[in-house]
């Protein structure tokens, strides 16, 4: 609601935003479609000429791509699982009375500050090293044979260690929203009887609900986009068994330098994301009005 | 009104907390202390937990044999620039979408939103290609602009949650009073809005400083930030427990200490404005 | 001087026209109140006439200069907000000067003008405050005195005491009076509340869905309403309206009676009915009755009257104050 002249200013304003963006999505994208059905190599340069569909019956005909969606999936529910659970319960804990708030707010926060390569490091090497890690000291004065966490079970291993850098971010966030919740709602209901259990699950639950759309949305949005993680810790092996699409993309493109079927596996991520776009933006749509 | 609760709940609460924020805080205060033992000390058997030869030792080292301070400062000038320029593209896209809002403005802030959804390996090839061939691969300049890219709608997001909350009726009495465009901006909506662009900035810094896709992607050596340069520890030689942990050490304290200080900007700034 | 024309000034939000056209004549000195309910497009009406919205046609004149075109500046206007619209990182005195500043007006001037307004207003000790330290009441004299200092051609209020508790907003109607009577300058006011408008106004113009049911001075608007919107509006309690075989016997559609305008008898009387609910608030007393027709109404005694719940009582209109109604809501 305003004058004429001030909407004309205010669309030039914009137009930055929206054409940078605009370049930087559809300028590549459309490169990489191109790409797709090309035969292009920069190890051979006589592979030349179109392509067909070459590039994606080899991409979706690759063991690899199935083993590697298998584990993007597991690597987003897990991680997803493990923080929204761990972040409602960490969150409802650091919410209660207790000695130190501020204290225990830092100390939990500070995982998600780490960058990926210095976390990922730290757990492989201090950790989760068969001979020098904490973790295999640990087992052995406890009188177990230590694992090769990152050569026996390497998704699992992923998944604790990008877990442990995404639990503060749900924890914040749900916590951030537990304290909006009214205290006047919560003393009517245990003037109404309500136990401690059906207070969370009546009242507490409903009221974190569109945070924990968030926090599911935006944990997806990164995690499927996991790669600096795998890069340090296994690089994507043994074999096939810590690779996920976006580093078997990565491992085609920039170790295999084949940029025909890497692009067939761009395009084949984009529109796997946009399938889970779809469902997400539904909710989160809703969840920002 | 502070409610009654008894000692002993609150006292097994307060355990049960701290218990929990030191296991999580673990690994890090780890490498804190490791970072000033010997590499000797470092990989001890049993650990020693405090009780080792202090020493900088690892520090002086990752410094002389890696010139650690170009990354450094690559660290600093790729994240402050992404986010200098940022800004500057996006607050007037906030201003105007805030204050002027049109009947598309929400569809276009969900597009940009929709933008982070896009997995970065479907622009990851001809990104690589094309800086290959303009001579921006391993340049300072490419990856702030591409990590200016990928943050945007997370700036004109955030910065158009606080302007949105800067009330219209404030900038219509600036215009009663005679205010024209550039008086508005300067004596009004400028003040108002500085809280904002900072905690947006920070915000900012703090993502393009921990960006670990692209910068391992675009950089090698020159124009290497620290999260490139300590990928670097992933095929050590020989002893290099403490080395790694004083250069993680270095590459981490900053952002801590910026994050502890702007926990409830991250919140908000990382949904969207959807949760304060 | 200020006096300010409106000529068929249309409004269209899109696809709904929020003024249907408008045409009113405000003199200079006068304090007009626009009144009507919320959605009733009288603030829409008092931002054409700032300048904050465009006129979709028709002209607003001031002095006989046509504004219709030119930005809010250049109208010599000033505005006082509902939420007061109080810049937030300036102190009091800085909120008062700034639209002296922008004038360009050298800082003595400025002072001198601020001082004199802050006197008037009583917000001398606060003047290097900032809005946030200042109560409800104080902030919304600093922006009375953000317009004070521009020596405006006319006030312009919107609802600026709808964010005021009760007893605070009593004092500020006295004192937007007060002002009135002093600065003798033209005040165009908008507000729900038709108690403002009857105690403030010269003149009230009464608004429904964009359109001006009635314009004319408090009490002849008490007197002789036009139409049954307002009747029903102006007036505290609200005036009865008592349909059917009653009204027809009166040659109306509908009969409005205020509820001042009843003597009541605990005998005989127009219309019998039981007392629901007593209000004695020793100076007056309201009484909500529910006539034996099915109809509720309210009627107010001077002075203490000893009936209660459950009590027969009977109402008859006083002479001469009974107010006819057509089917189509016009006065008869």
């Amino acid at each position: 609601m305003a004058t004429q002249h001030q909407r004309s200013l205010a669309r030039l304003m914009v137009a930055p935003s929206v054409i940078l963006l605009f370049a930087w999505m559809i300028v590549p994208l459309a490169m990489t479609l191109w790409f797709s059905f090309q035969r292009y190599n920069l190890l051979d340069p006589t592979q030349t000429g179109f392509a067909g569909f070459i590039n994606y019956t080899y991409f979706l005909g690759d063991p690899g791509f199935w083993t590697a969606l298998w584990n993007t999936l597991l690597l987003v529910g897990g991680v997803l699982a493990v923080t929204v659970a761990g972040g409602i319960a960490l969150a409802l804990l650091i919410d209660q009375p207790i000695w130190g708030q501020g204290v225990v707010r830092i100390l939990v926060i500070a995982p998600f500050l780490v960058m990926p390569t210095v976390s990922a490091l730290v757990w492989k090497n201090m950790l989760m090293n068969p001979t020098n890690g904490l973790f295999a000291y640990a087992a052995q004065s406890l009188g177990f044979q230590p694992i090769d966490f990152l050569a026996e079970i390497p998704l699992l291993s992923i998944i604790i260690i990008v877990a442990w850098q995404w639990l503060p971010f749900a924890t914040l966030i749900l916590l951030t929203s537990l304290q909006s919740l009214d205290s006047e709602q919560m003393e009517a209901a245990e003037m109404d009887g309500a136990s401690a259990w059906s207070r969370f699950r009546f009242l507490i639950l409903p009221h974190l609900n569109r945070a924990i759309t968030v926090v599911i949305l935006i944990e997806t949005i990164f995690l499927l986009n996991v790669f600096a993680e795998i890069l340090v810790t296994t690089n994507g092996g043994p074999g096939y068994e810590s690779t996920n699409l976006t580093y078997l993309v990565y491992s085609l493109a920039l170790l295999q330098f084949d940029v025909g079927g890497a692009s067939a596996g761009g395009i084949v991520a984009v529109i796997l994301a946009n399938i889970v776009a779809l469902f997400l933006m539904r909710g989160i749509g809703k969840a920002l009005d | 009104m502070a409610r009654k609760v008894s000692t002993t709940r609150k006292a097994v609460m307060t355990a049960l907390a701290w218990g929990i924020a030191i296991v999580i805080f673990f690994p890090i205060l780890w490498t804190i202390l490791t970072s000033f033992k010997t590499e000797a000390d470092a990989i001890a058997s049993p650990p020693r937990f405090l009780d080792f030869d202090w020493t900088l030792q690892s520090y002086a080292e990752v410094q002389s044999r890696s010139n650690y301070f170009s990354h450094f400062l690559n660290s600093v000038i790729i994240a402050l620039g992404s986010t200098a320029v940022g800004l500057l593209v996006a607050i007037p896209a906030a201003w105007s979408m805030a204050f002027q809002p049109a009947r598309r403005t929400r569809d276009v802030l969900m597009w940009m939103l929709s933008t982070k959804m896009m997995p970065a390996v479907g622009v990851l090839i001809p990104i690589y290609i094309l800086f290959q061939r303009f001579g921006l691969l391993d340049s300072r300049v490419g990856v702030l602009v591409v990590l200016m890219l990928i943050n945007l709608p997370i700036i004109v997001w955030m910065l158009y949650t606080y302007f949105r909350e800067i009330p219209a009726e404030i900038l219509e009495a600036a215009r009663m009073d005679g205010a024209r465009l550039w008086d508005e901006i300067r004596h009004v909506l400028a003040p108002m809005a500085v809280p904002g662009i900072a905690s947006t900035a920070l915000l900012n810094v703090i993502l393009a400083w921990n960006e670990a896709f692209w910068t391992l992607n675009l950089t090698t050596a020159n124009a290497a930030p620290l999260t490139t340069f300590i990928a670097g520890y992933s095929s050590p030689e020989g002893l290099f427990y403490a080395k790694l942990s004083a250069a993680s050490t270095m590459a981490i304290a900053p952002i801590l200490i910026l994050g502890w200080f702007s926990q409830k900007q991250l919140v908000r700034g990382l949904t969207f404005g959807a949760v304060k | 001087m200020g006096s300010i024309t409106l000529q068929g000034v249309r409004k269209v939000f899109g696809d709904v026209e929020v003024i249907p056209g408008a045409d009113l004549q405000i003199e200079n000195g006068e304090f007009v109140v626009f009144v009507g309910p919320s959605g009733c497009g009288k603030s829409t009406l008092l931002r054409l006439i700032a300048g904050l919205e465009d006129v979709t046609s028709g002209r607003v004149l001031i002095d006989g200069r046509d504004v219709t075109q030119a930005p809010p500046a250049r109208r010599g206007l000033a505005m006082v907000f509902q939420s007061y619209a109080l810049y937030p990182h300036m102190t009091v005195r800085k909120n008062i000067s700034f639209p002296l500043r922008m004038a360009g007006m050298d800082a003595a001037e400025q002072a001198r003008r601020v001082d004199h307004a802050a006197g008037i207003l009583n917000l001398t000790p606060y003047l290097d405050r900032r809005p946030g330290q200042l109560s409800g009441g104080q902030r919304q004299r600093v922006a009375i005195g953000r317009a004070i200092v521009r020596e405006p051609s006319a006030f312009l209020f919107d609802e600026p005491l709808s964010n005021l508790d009760a007893a605070l907003r009593v004092n500020m109607r006295v004192e937007i009076s007060e002002l009135h009577n002093k600065l003798k300058t033209t005040m165009v006011y908008v507000t729900h509340d038709q108690v403002e408008a009857m105690t403030m106004a010269d003149k009230i113009v009464v608004l429904r869905a964009g359109r001006v049911e009635q314009v004319g001075s408090p009490l002849d608007l008490y007197r002789s309403p036009a139409n049954r919107f307002v009747a029903g509006f102006i007036g505290s309690p609200n005036m009865n309206f008592i349909e059917g075989e009653a009204a027809a016997r009166m040659g109306a559609h509908a009969i409005g009676v205020r509820p001042e305008h009843w003597n009541l008898s605990t005998t005989d009387g127009a219309f019998a009915g039981r007392v629901g609910v007593a209000e004695h608030l020793g100076s007056d007393t309201f009484l909500h009755v529910d006539l034996d027709g099915g109809t509720h109404v309210i009627a107010r005694a001077a002075g203490e009257i000893p009936v209660d719940h459950g009590d027969r009582i009977w109402l008859t209109p006083q002479d001469g104050r009974i107010y006819r109604f057509g089917a189509d809501g016009l006065a008869a």
